[in-house]
């Protein structure tokens, strides 16, 4: 297990330079930061400082040797500069990395609860009305465009909050600028109230692709001979859901989670504009719109490194939980 | 999918006719399918609506006296007769900007799907066929392209081409091909060990013949129910994209565009915000269904009752 996941490492290095290389072709050639530079200002800038301003960005080398440049620097922590002056690449990557982790976090496991929870009940019940509300409910939400659902999500936490009389839920950031009494328990509501509709956002379509999942899986579970022999034997079906049906059942759900990280980072990037958050979303919606390449680079490098582990840890997940799966 | 023939005799109670040999009719593998499709409810209920929304955005605005970049002089009006989805702000026609918007969001997304599922249903095929090296290289470069993230990947892109719907299609497309490319190759993969293959070989067909004639309309199935999928991930990516900024830009719009300058008005103005919202979810829901039956006419196996 430990050489094949050794091996694993080994050979998503390969992939992952072949990678970058293309994301940093295309990156670079999507927009030339030089000329916005030089004609975006008044008074236009001299000559020398647009010469300057393209070797600071390493803009007059070719693009093998940048690409070349910014790997290395990478592996020694050096991130490349940014179009925005006094911007230190590698801490902004990690104070926002700080930031969406939790929203990420939070949103899988509520998802994750609710569409097991939903999903099995649908599958025990198949065909009930709350089975075809479960599956309809499913279908609607995947159907859902997530900007359209956090807008009307933001407005319906406005109302409740003038209804209220209370601050609790925050539509703006990731915490309150300031707080009145500033203690422990206030923070960790502030943030918690600042967390609810950003997650109930993000954790949407995860959660209806999850559920179908779990409902068509656990149906498959319930047909097999062993949940009827368990039955046969006169164990309560109480427990033949919970300790035979539902552990077999969670298997392909849990490689699905890990692989569908990848798309919840393209979530975030909607849920963070529109709450407001300065997190990882936000990150990459400012270095594109400011052509800034090497903040791009790392958005990207990171992201492509988090698909990457998270593929292994699928493959790796099915092989503890299944035992007829052995990887030699 | 070897099943040709399907018993649909008189099975309860009738006797057959004495003077007839077979009670059996001969139905075609598309005629089973088509059959299955057709008793379908939500899938057929899914493809009527799709079908009128296609045909109210593509042939409305020739229609309609009003157009979507000409202003009116009523600013920000309620639904009413004159203008059924009401007017913005700056008196644009919603009826007429909805229906622009959800034409430029269906052409893209169908875009999307035809040129993701030809190059990808290709690429599949020709990898599953001839396995080895080629298949290694092949498949190897679709798990390139499936490791860029989309939304992200779509943003640099679109940031640069921006404008155009066929240019934001085409950067979609360049993206999702490798999903179809995985599908098909998998069932390439066990089609290709068929008799029927080895006796089109046998018979001297050449690779190409084997791999259009006979490989691929065998595995239409997870084709067309793929390209279904794509049109849902399609219209949403477009919309995300538009919404961010970064897709169809003014003065032509899209769904998504539509919602995001409603976005500070859902308030004021509702009509404005919901009618575009309601119409993405409305084609990306339908789609869901048809490829859900389609996913039933092809493969009934799946649905077989457990209990």
């Amino acid at each position: 297990m430990l050489a094949y996941a050794v091996r694993r490492v080994l050979v998503s290095i390969p992939v992952l330079i072949a990678s970058t290389f293309i994301v940093f072709l295309v990156v670079v050639n999507a927009g030339d930061p030089v000329a916005n530079f030089a004609t975006s200002r008044n008074p236009a800038p001299s000559k020398a400082a647009v010469a300057a301003f393209a070797r600071h960005l390493h803009a007059d080398q070719p693009v093998v040797q940048r690409y070349w440049n910014w790997i290395v620097g990478v592996l020694h922590g050096q991130w490349g500069p940014s179009v925005e002056p006094n911007l230190d690449i590698g801490h902004d990557l990690l104070t926002r990395f700080r930031v969406t982790v939790v929203l990420v976090v939070a949103s899988m496991l509520v998802a994750l609860v609710l569409a097991v929870v939903f999903g099995v009940y649908s599958a025990v019940r198949q065909y009930s009305a709350s089975d075809y509300a479960i599956t309809f409910a499913g279908f609607l939400f995947l159907a859902m465009p997530v900007f359209w659902f956090a807008v009307l999500l933001k407005q319906a936490g406005i109302w409740l909050n003038q209804q209220t009389g209370s601050t609790f839920l925050g539509t703006i950031g990731d915490r309150s600028p300031y707080l009145d009494v500033n203690t422990f328990g206030n923070q960790v509501s502030d943030r918690i109230g600042h967390l609810i509709l950003p997650v109930i956002t993000l954790a949407l379509v995860s959660f209806a692709s999850w559920t179908r999942y779990t409902r068509a899986s656990m149906l498959e579970v319930l047909g097999s001979d062993y949940v009827r022999l368990a039955r046969a034997k006169g164990i309560r079906r109480g427990k033949v859901l919970t300790h035979h049906a539902l552990r077999t059942a969670l298997i392909p759900l849990a490689t699905v989670t890990a692989l569908d990280v990848a798309q919840l980072l393209g979530g975030v990037v909607i849920t963070e504009t529109i709450f407001q958050w300065h997190g990882l979303g936000e990150m990459l919606v400012q270095s594109v719109s400011k052509v800034d390449v090497y903040r791009t680079m790392a958005w990207l490098l990171l992201s492509a490194a988090i698909v990457i582990v998270f593929n292994l840890i699928a493959d790796l997940l099915y092989a503890v939980l299944d035992p007829r799966i052995r990887y030699d | 999918m070897t099943e040709t023939t399907e018993a649909t005799g008189a099975m309860d109670g009738e006797r057959p006719p004495e003077e007839r040999e077979f009670t059996v009719v001969e139905r075609t593998q598309a005629q089973l399918v088509l059959r299955r499709f057709l008793r379908h409810r939500a899938a057929m209920i899914s493809l009527v609506i799709f079908v009128l929304i296609v045909l109210w955005a593509f042939i409305g605005p020739h229609l309609w006296h009003y157009s979507y970049q000409k202003y009116t002089p009523d600013n920000s009006q309620p639904p009413s007769a004159k203008h059924p989805f009401g007017t913005n702000s700056a008196g644009y026609d919603s009826y007429a900007q909805v229906m622009r918007g959800t034409q430029t969001s269906l052409k893209v997304a169908i875009l999307i799907a035809l040129g993701s599922t030809f190059v990808g249903a290709v690429w599949g095929a020709v990898a599953g066929f001839y396995r080895g090296v080629v298949d290694a290289v092949m498949m190897r470069i679709s798990d390139l392209v499936l490791t860029l993230p989309l939304l992200a990947i779509a943003l640099v892109i679109s940031s640069r081409t921006g404008g155009s719907w066929y240019w934001i299609a085409l950067v979609i497309a360049g993206l999702t091909w490798a999903y179809v490319s995985r599908v098909v190759r998998s069932t390439v993969l066990s089609l290709r060990e068929k008799e029927f293959v080895e006796a089109a070989r046998a018979l001297g067909a050449s690779d190409a013949r084997i791999i259009f004639r006979h490989l691929l309309p065998n595995s239409l199935g997870p084709i067309f129910v793929n390209a279904t999928i794509l049109v849902a991930t399609g219209i949403l990516t477009e919309t995300a994209l538009s919404f961010l900024g970064f897709g169809v830009q003014p003065p032509d719009t899209s769904l998504g565009l539509l919602v995001s300058q409603a976005q500070t008005a859902v308030d004021t103005r509702p009509w404005l915000f919901y009618i575009p919202g309601a119409f993405i979810i409305a084609i990306a829901l339908t789609i869901n269904f048809i490829g859900d039956g389609l996913r039933d006419a092809f493969d009934p196996r799946q649905q077989r009752v457990r209990q």
